[in-house]
């Protein structure tokens, strides 16, 4: 019979050994970083591009992210529909994602044809057609897309919030964008950010997979290493750099966008936090695990365990290149929006200084962040995007294999250090999108600031 | 595709499977059991999901939630509920593998001891916000209940979908709770699968101690479903809060893994897989009437559903979107499809599968899929003949496998904006969902 009296206590700690990553310079510029994953008889490749939504111009929020959307819609001599053809009968997965500070363009495709499929990738990275009739067609479905977007709380709630946050700062819009800039946008203006942005100067690739170190980088360097650089790369200051409004607004601001019937409410409390280059950072990634980064999270347990206000809460720090949001999220039953926001202002507040991170819950953050850490390592397409953070935030090379030891001297101190310095429920800036009849109590009590109506963005 | 397993099956009737494998320092647990929202009755929806829930909020001998230790382990965990089956996951390193088989059997076998009315109640409105997130609060999110309410009987076990009727889910007593558990969370209508970095025997030696000791259970109660195809087209609509209408047409189709259940995958792949499909470059990319066009096989253990959904542009009727389809269909049971489509089909199914497997735990890993297999075909080593399914369809395949089953029996349903009925197809009739 099994000994029910105590749970299982862990074996002894192993040793783990990252998967070894080297990085190589190509004479363009081009940094190139491969790793060997030989599980699988798969390769995947990403092309990390310094071009994301943060440098759009001011009055063409959308433009990298559409720049980034045209790259299959067609390359060299073929059209959309012949390189899909291509993509397809090799199998290969393609996945562009264009992120605030990047795009990133990931390919993964069977080992046998890594050759032609990166090939291909450089192709669309070089040489995208960039043709009108293909830019008027993927306008418009982006234009669509944002109609429907507007009944759709989640997303009406994270533009307005990212606006309310950053105002004209770069990282104030989403990568989509606003109907009105892409209804008058050019094709010329994508062909003018692609020259600009898609340079060799701005660009890094990845492969991991099942080949050789040399295997690898040789693939990468026959597609990309006869690509002329052709820009200065000052040119393009980074928009990370640019002094982000400290926190947000000065005052705590409460925006309310109408949806008349809701069953729920749409929630967002934060503020503007840190960048992903601050020291601070593994303390602030364990203590949001503490506060609402994970399901036993103190705001998950209080708004869902104890509550059953929601489906889940989270909090979460977006780290990026410059200052980027601190913010709790949840969608919340109407009727206890206001009890759902006090609560979770009560947790943002407590963990400051009423109810500071305990020993015992500093230990089950560092244990959930470290014990499990090579979980993350177990794909090649994993490790390839573990390895484009590397390149993205210039994080050194032994940054995976220091990551366990600076979670695990963490004290609970330093946690406590990070929430005074990070978080400040005085300056908190609030989005809900609901039904304000149903909201259940006087919203106005909680001193989130004086509620604003404010219209679902066009 | 080389999968090695072991299989023992325990004399409680607990299928045991495991699969080593080495790559990576982690080891997954997968507790798969064969009940689902088919087993529930009309008026009583939505329990066996309501009660994936309680499975997470403690049992008799550890009494608190079970996402901490596991992850405090280093762990991480979920589980999942569909029409045919639940799952619950744990993927854990590799020196905490015990930790989940301890948790695991304790909540197969002892949860009841546990169980408050505090925790039901708590629960259930969790899950009545779940429903309100994900259906109530979404776009479209109403279309699926419209959907599979006409295209099965009331009686039938897919009639309603997992999350259920807000009514029922109100209704739901804590006894049911106790009922629902001793029929069916019983070992010998559960499989385990542990895949990943552990010795096949010290694997079996831990299923031995945790799971050898609970009871067996009395047969489960089975469930029938009459195969009853639409003899005519239902046409439905229904009035939402959205900017752009959508078309859903839907047919009965094969059951999984029933002859045909493969073609139709590769039906629903040659139709809308990716750029170069039919229905996307015939009504996205050249006539620009949709901004979007999806087609799925929904393979399912009693019989399952073929989709098209598509979303009309701008100031398109879902008339124009229906006559699109409608050609692109007549290509396909005419003329079935072409060599190169089928090629670019079966790579690109042989490529899902390897990403798929790719992982040992999770939802759609190793594990998973050893458990998949198991339940539905008491054969864990499946991997090699499903894949030949997809790879030995010929164009004849499709284009039969197309006329025989997207006839004219079908639900046409059609979502458009509070007011604009106009927009919908002609002679549709309000769909009734909640």
């Amino acid at each position: 019979m099994a000994d029910r009296t105590r749970l299982p206590k862990p074996g002894p700690e192993f040793a783990y050994t990252f998967p070894e990553i080297r990085r190589t310079r190509l004479a363009n510029g081009i940094t190139v970083w491969t790793s060997e994953h030989r599980e699988v008889p798969l390769v995947s490749a990403l092309a990390l591009v310094r071009a994301g939504a943060a440098f759009d111009p001011a009055d063409r929020p959308g433009l990298a992210a559409i720049t980034g959307d045209l790259l299959d819609e067609g390359c060299g001599s073929l059209d959309a529909l012949a390189l899909h053809e291509r993509l397809g009968r090799l199998g290969a997965q393609l996945d562009t994602e264009v992120g605030a500070d990047a795009t990133l363009i990931g390919l993964t495709t069977l080992s046998r044809t890594a050759d032609e499929a990166v090939a291909l990738l450089a192709e669309m990275i070089r040489a995208p057609r960039l043709d009108d009739r293909d830019f008027g067609r993927v306008r418009d479905l982006r234009v669509n897309r944002l109609l429907q977007l507007r009944e759709m709380p989640p997303a009406v709630a994270e533009r307005l919030f990212v606006q309310l946050l950053y105002g004209s700062h770069p990282y104030g819009h989403l990568p989509i964008g606003t109907e009105t800039s892409l209804r008058a946008m050019h094709v010329d203006e994508t062909r003018a950010f692609h020259r600009a942005m898609y340079d060799p100067s701005r660009v890094m690739v990845i492969a991991v997979g099942d080949l050789s170190h040399e295997a690898l980088l040789a693939t990468v360097a026959r597609a990309f290493e006869d690509w002329p650089t052709a820009n200065d790369p000052r040119a393009y200051p980074d928009p990370a750099a640019l002094p982000a409004p400290s926190f947000g607004p000065s005052a705590p601001r409460l925006h309310i966008a109408p949806r008349t019937g809701a069953p729920q409410s749409e929630l967002r409390i934060g503020h503007v936090a840190a960048a992903r280059s601050s020291p601070d950072y593994h303390a602030l990634i364990t203590l949001n695990l503490v506060l609402g980064g994970q399901f036993v999270s103190r705001i998950n347990t209080n708004l869902r365990e104890r509550k059953g206000f929601t489906y889940g809460a989270r909090t979460t720090f977006d780290f990026r290149r410059g200052p980027g949001p601190f913010v709790m999220h949840a969608s919340v039953q109407s009727e206890a929006t206001v009890e759902a926001v006090r609560e979770a202002v009560g947790e943002l507040t407590a963990i400051r200084h009423d109810r500071p991170v305990t020993a015992e819950e500093l230990a089950l953050g560092r244990a959930a962040l470290t014990r499990g850490y090579p979980r993350n390592f177990e794909t090649a397409e994993q490790i390839g995007r573990a390895i484009a953070q590397l390149a993205l935030y210039d994080l050194p090379d032994d940054y995976f294999t220091e990551f366990v030891p600076k979670v695990m001297s963490l004290t609970p101190d330093d946690l406590t250090r990070a929430a005074r310095t990070h978080i400040h429920p005085d300056r908190l800036s609030t989005v809900i999108v609901g039904d304000r009849e149903k909201f259940g109590g006087a919203l106005a009590e909680i001193g989130l600031g004086d509620p604003v109506e404010v219209s679902a963005p066009a | 595709m080389d999968i090695a397993f072991t299989h023992h099956r325990l004399d409680n009737g607990l299928d045991v499977i495991v699969h080593e494998d080495r790559n990576c320092p982690i080891v997954a647990v997968n507790v798969w059991y064969h009940v689902g929202s088919k087993n529930e009755k009309p008026g009583r929806t939505g329990f066996a999901h309501l009660f994936e829930h309680l499975m997470f909020e403690g049992s008799e001998h550890y009494d608190e939630g079970y996402f901490r230790p596991l992850q405090e382990a280093g762990g991480v965990l979920n589980g999942s509920t569909n029409a045919d089956r639940t799952n619950y996951w744990e993927v854990m390193p590799a020196n905490a593998v015990e930790l989940a088989m301890w948790m695991e059997s304790d909540r197969m076998g002892y949860l009841l001891p546990a169980l408050t009315e505090a925790k039901f109640e708590n629960q259930r409105n969790v899950v009545l916000n779940e429903r309100r997130q994900n259906y109530e609060n979404r776009p479209y999110g109403l279309a699926g209940m419209a959907i599979v309410g006409a295209l099965y009987p009331p009686d039938h076990p897919y009639h309603w979908l997992t999350i259920g009727a807000a009514e029922d889910l109100k209704a739901a007593r804590l006894e049911d709770v106790r009922t629902f558990f001793q029929t069916y969370y019983r070992p010998r209508n559960a499989s385990l699968a542990l895949a990943g970095d552990i010795d096949a025997e010290r694997a079996l030696e831990l299923a031995h101690d945790y799971f050898g000791e609970l009871d067996s259970g009395a047969e489960v109660p089975p469930v029938a479903a009459q195969f009853a195809s639409l003899p005519v087209e239902i046409r439905l609509i229904l009035e939402d809060r959205i900017e752009l209408p959508r078309l859903y047409l839907a047919w009965q189709s094969p059951a999984l893994f029933a002859e045909d259940d493969a073609h139709l995958d590769l039906v629903a792949e040659v139709l809308a897989g990716g750029k170069t499909s039919r229905l996307y470059r015939s009504l996205v990319y050249d006539q620009r009437i949709a901004t979007e066009v999806a087609a799925s096989q929904n393979s399912r253990e009693l019989g399952s559903y073929f989709q098209i959904v598509a979303t009309a542009a701008p100031d398109r009727s879902l008339a124009e979107l229906e006559s699109a389809i409608r050609v692109e269909l007549d290509r396909m049971i005419h003329e079935g499809p072409t060599e190169p489509e089928i090629e670019r089909c079966r790579a690109q199914a042989e490529a899902h599968f390897l990403h798929r497997l790719q992982t040992v735990g999770g939802f759609g890993g190793k594990s998973d899929q050893l458990n998949a297999y198991n339940v539905f075909l008491g054969n864990p080593g499946f991997f090699e003949r499903d894949l030949a399914r997809y790879r030995k369809s010929m164009t004849t395949d499709l284009q039969r496998a197309a006329a025989t089953w997207l006839g004219p029996g079908r639900v046409a349903l059609s979502v458009v904006p509070r007011g604009r009925t106009s927009l919908a197809l002609i002679e549709s009739q309000p769909a009734s969902v909640s």
